[in-house]
């Protein structure tokens, strides 16, 4: 129970409003106590409704920083965060890249902090539309990484994503992303949530003390961010990490639960979300907005006679290798849809590369047909997808494989101009 | 005016513990040890990449005994701009509990300030961050092993200058200025009394402050250990390092370079330099430059002080 | 992991007086999550021996104050008479509390031509 004294009333209420503004809204619930903002496409409606609320009385006591740069973003929010202050940020792709640094830094601080990502087409050439390969390319600093697939879980996971991250056996910050513009400029209902509700479900902000583990108290000093020999503990505190990572994907699953006792809302384990694959013979991982039309052409698919099914992954980091090797063993064939890339790599989509490593070894586990689409907010239509899910099954049943299948992956929907 | 007798009784408590890594007759030591004994135990320092993240010791043993973070090169001022906001958001949840009397300052080197941190530092000025900024200068990337920063003055050797540096040293406190905070202040080690009273005023004031502390580095510099505080002083007494404060725009010089203004009563420039190893091999027509560049600079100073007045208010 | 395992990192949360003086941890499960430092003197050891020379402050000694003021370490402490006393256990030797004093009644003498052993 949060014991901050109640200084305004959030009612329920349900409302038509941008992901972007979910974001906002989900981080006013939170009551977080320090913003830091700056603006990019696709996210600057985030932190400009936050400035709204902050100058509007709504968020009483929250400090709204506004910095010059990402770098400084993440910098002014590391210093808050340290200082024992729960916090919030947004940022997408160049912002996001220009923060690397900062990034490494959060991770290996520990903080519990929170971050929207609405995610875009890495530049150049620029490109500010919806592709996961900025979130994605963060894959090895540490975060924690959540995909939001519609409005309502924007608002959702960011409010799980505190649970967890806050969790003192945990301590790990996370980025929430959301596909850039298909999300967070488009319009649906979300329930906002009543304060009171969202104070039973989320910890109490930080106490007076700070956080278990780095605090900014003149009455105990100590000192952050010495040097390390080699001979020293580096490796282990690095280590530790890791370790966090593999503890904190039972505190998903149960956050996830807790969340569906209180607020009736329901995201399958936390980590992924199966629909119909159970008595499927193929199967489609994939991740953010473009899960939920799948779900249509599942069910449009189903219809014409085959028996495909999906599981729409909810989480990068930590990888959840368990449900993935669990659902590899229910079908025969799974697709992996990436709208990102990592050149270079075994299938050229992260996530599909993480999904063959899961498996390897795995007796029994399905085949994988490597997919990339939609790069840099290109379209996906639902036929597109639906066609995607009858290439699974023609390979499944003949052996055949679609026609642009270059260096091993499907990559669907490339222009040719005739 | 703080004097010795005064200081000799009040501040005897050293938060920068003895038995640390800085070097012996180390600069930037003589001007945090100060400091910090006018700023107070309520203190948070952020530290970005400089000699001071390093001389605080391994893990996991340090040597301040205050609050104290270090942090990622460029990003300074903004950590300190967090955790000043940090403190305004937890006096407003702990009202009375002293979290409005913290202090966030930032304590970069020369490199951190005027090259890499000059992003960070001119947002929070510009924002008027409620922090104290300071720059110890020992004019170069001396950390890294004495590389060139643009604080570095023209003619000096530096490993990446080694024919003598051919700019000359950035002007950050009229940068500083220039973003109109309350008070920019530069300091010298060798005016222990005058640094501690300028870090009270700047303790005081509310918003962006800027204080600019020389700090002479024995290794760097090319003298001895016992001469610090003397090459520090010939800085100052020469005209080539001047203490000033500027107030809301108005600048007053400092009780140790006021007199300098007649230039009959500064020290010749090669006094200064010739005690340092890196202006061992500077031509002569460095030499005449700098001197030049002295000159000017206090002509412009004059010029400046008596137009002060015919400022509008 | 066992119960105290995980639970000894938390005692350095704890005031001044309850928590370590300096942490020690066996392993990585013992490990608090980030490496947090606490204050001590002579962090680094007893820097006392680097020095070279060593000062020594005469009879001759005004309390003026001026080598407490200067000294970069702050090993320089003054007595309730007002006298000096420097701390040998962390003086580094760098000699400015002998340049700067005013009446050169600091004298830096080599280490190894001190009798005391």
């Amino acid at each position: 129970m949060v014991e901050t004294p109640k200084d305004y009333i959030q009612n329920e209420e349900n409302i038509i409003i941008k992901g972007n503004v979910a974001a906002a809204y989900a981080a006013k619930s939170a009551r977080v106590q320090v913003i830091s903002a700056y603006p990019i496409t696709p996210q600057t409606t985030v932190v400009e409704k936050l400035s709204e609320f902050v100058d509007n009385g709504l968020m009483p006591g929250t400090q709204y920083i506004k910095v010059e740069s990402e770098h400084s973003v993440l910098a002014s929010i590391i210093g808050a965060s340290q200082a024992g202050t729960r916090t919030f940020t947004a940022t997408s792709g160049q912002g996001l890249f220009y923060m690397h640094e900062m990034v490494h830094w959060a991770a290996g601080t520990r903080l519990p902090i929170v971050m929207a990502i609405a995610s875009r087409g890495p530049a150049p050439p620029w490109n500010i539309w919806a592709d996961f390969t900025d979130v994605l390319s963060q894959r090895d600093t540490g975060w924690m990484t959540a995909f939001a697939s519609s409005h309502q879980e924007i608002y959702d996971e960011i409010l799980m994503s505190y649970k967890v991250c806050e969790d003192s056996d945990i301590l790990l910050p996370k980025f929430v992303s959301y596909g850039g513009f298909i999300l967070s400029h488009t319009s649906k209902p979300v329930i906002i949530e009543d304060q009171d509700k969202v104070d039973s479900y989320l910890p109490p902000l930080p106490s007076e003390e700070g956080w278990p583990h780095i605090w900014t108290d003149p009455k105990r000093p100590m000192m952050f961010g010495n040097l390390i020999m080699p001979s020293g503990f580096y490796q282990e505190f690095r280590l530790k990490i890791h370790d966090a990572h593999m503890k904190a994907k039972a505190k998903i699953v149960e956050a996830t639960k807790e969340f569906e006792r209180v607020f009736g809302r329901n995201y399958g384990n936390g980590l992924v979300q199966e629909y119909k694959i159970n008595d499927a013979d193929v199967g489609m991982i994939i991740y953010g907005d473009l899960a939920l039309q799948m779900e249509d052409a599942v069910d449009d698919v189903r219809e014409e006679g085959y028996k495909v099914g999906m599981v729409k992954l909810r989480h990068f980091r930590p990888f959840p290798t368990e449900d993935i090797i669990n659902i590899s063993k229910k079908v025969s064939l799974l697709g992996v849809v990436d709208r990102a890339t990592a050149f270079g790599s075994l299938t050229g989509g992260p996530v599909s590369c993480e999904v063959k490593s899961a498996l390897h070894g795995v007796e029994g586990s399905a085949a994988i047909l490597p997919i990339i689409n939609g790069l840099g907010g290109r379209e996906v239509t639902l036929e597109q997808q639906k066609e995607q899910l009858r290439t699974l099954v023609k390979l499944n049943e003949t052996g055949e494989a679609p026609e642009d299948i270059i260096h091993g992956t499907y990559w669907d929907g490339l222009l040719e101009v005739k | 005016m703080t004097k010795l007798k005064e200081a000799l009784e009040s501040c005897q408590e050293e938060f920068f513990l003895p038995g640390n890594s800085c070097c012996a007759g180390c600069g930037l030591e003589i001007a945090l040890r100060w400091a910090m004994k006018a700023l107070g135990p309520n203190t948070a320092l952020v530290t970005p990449a400089s000699c001071l993240n390093v001389v605080v010791g391994l893990w996991p043993k340090t040597a301040p005994n205050f609050p104290f973070t270090n942090m990622a090169f460029a990003a300074g001022a903004a950590a300190a701009t967090g955790m000043s906001a940090a403190f305004k958001a937890k006096s407003y949840r702990f009202p009375g509990k002293g979290w409005d009397k913290m202090t966030a300052i930032t304590f970069a080197g020369d490199g951190g300030t005027a090259d890499i941190g000059i992003q960070g530092l001119s947002g929070a000025a510009e924002r008027n961050s409620d922090q104290i900024y300071v720059c110890y200068d020992n004019e170069a990337y001396m950390n890294t092993g004495i590389q060139r920063s643009s604080s570095t003055p023209h003619g000096a050797w530096t490993s990446t200058t080694t024919k003598g540096k051919d700019r000359f040293k950035k002007n950050l406190p009229a940068i500083m200025a220039a973003h109109d905070i309350p008070y920019v202040a530069t300091c010298s080690i060798s005016e222990p009394l005058d640094l501690f009273d300028k870090f009270k005023k700047a303790k005081s004031i509310e918003g962006c402050k800027y204080i600019h502390i020389l700090a002479p580095c024995a290794p760097g510099w090319g003298f001895g250990s016992d001469e610090t505080i003397d090459v520090a002083r010939l800085a100052v007494k020469s005209g080539s390092w001047i203490l000033y404060e500027i107030e809301n725009g108005i600048m007053t010089l400092s009780r140790a370079s006021k007199p300098l203004l007649d230039p009959s009563k500064r020290v010749p420039l090669i006094d200064y330099l010739s005690k340092q190893k890196r202006f061992a091999n500077i031509s002569e027509k460095d030499l005449i430059e700098l001197q030049e560049y002295l000159d000017h600079t206090w002509k412009r100073i004059e010029v400046d002080l008596s137009c002060q007045d015919n400022y509008p208010k | 992991m066992t119960e105290s395992k995980k639970e000894k990192w938390k005692k350095i949360n704890k005031s001044i007086e309850e928590r370590p003086k300096v942490q020690e941890y066996k392993d990585w499960e013992e490990l608090s999550p980030i490496p947090i430092s606490l204050p001590i003197e002579g962090n680094i050891g007893e820097t006392g021996d680097w020095r070279t020379f060593r000062p020594i402050i005469k009879e001759g000694c005004t309390k003026c104050g001026i080598c407490w003021m200067y000294c970069p370490e702050g090993v320089i402490k003054r007595k309730d008479d007002g006298s000096f006393e420097i701390d040998l256990k962390y003086c580094k030797g760098c000699g400015i509390c002998a340049k700067e004093c005013p009446t050169n009644n600091i004298e830096m003498v080599r280490e190894s031509d001190v009798k005391d052993g």
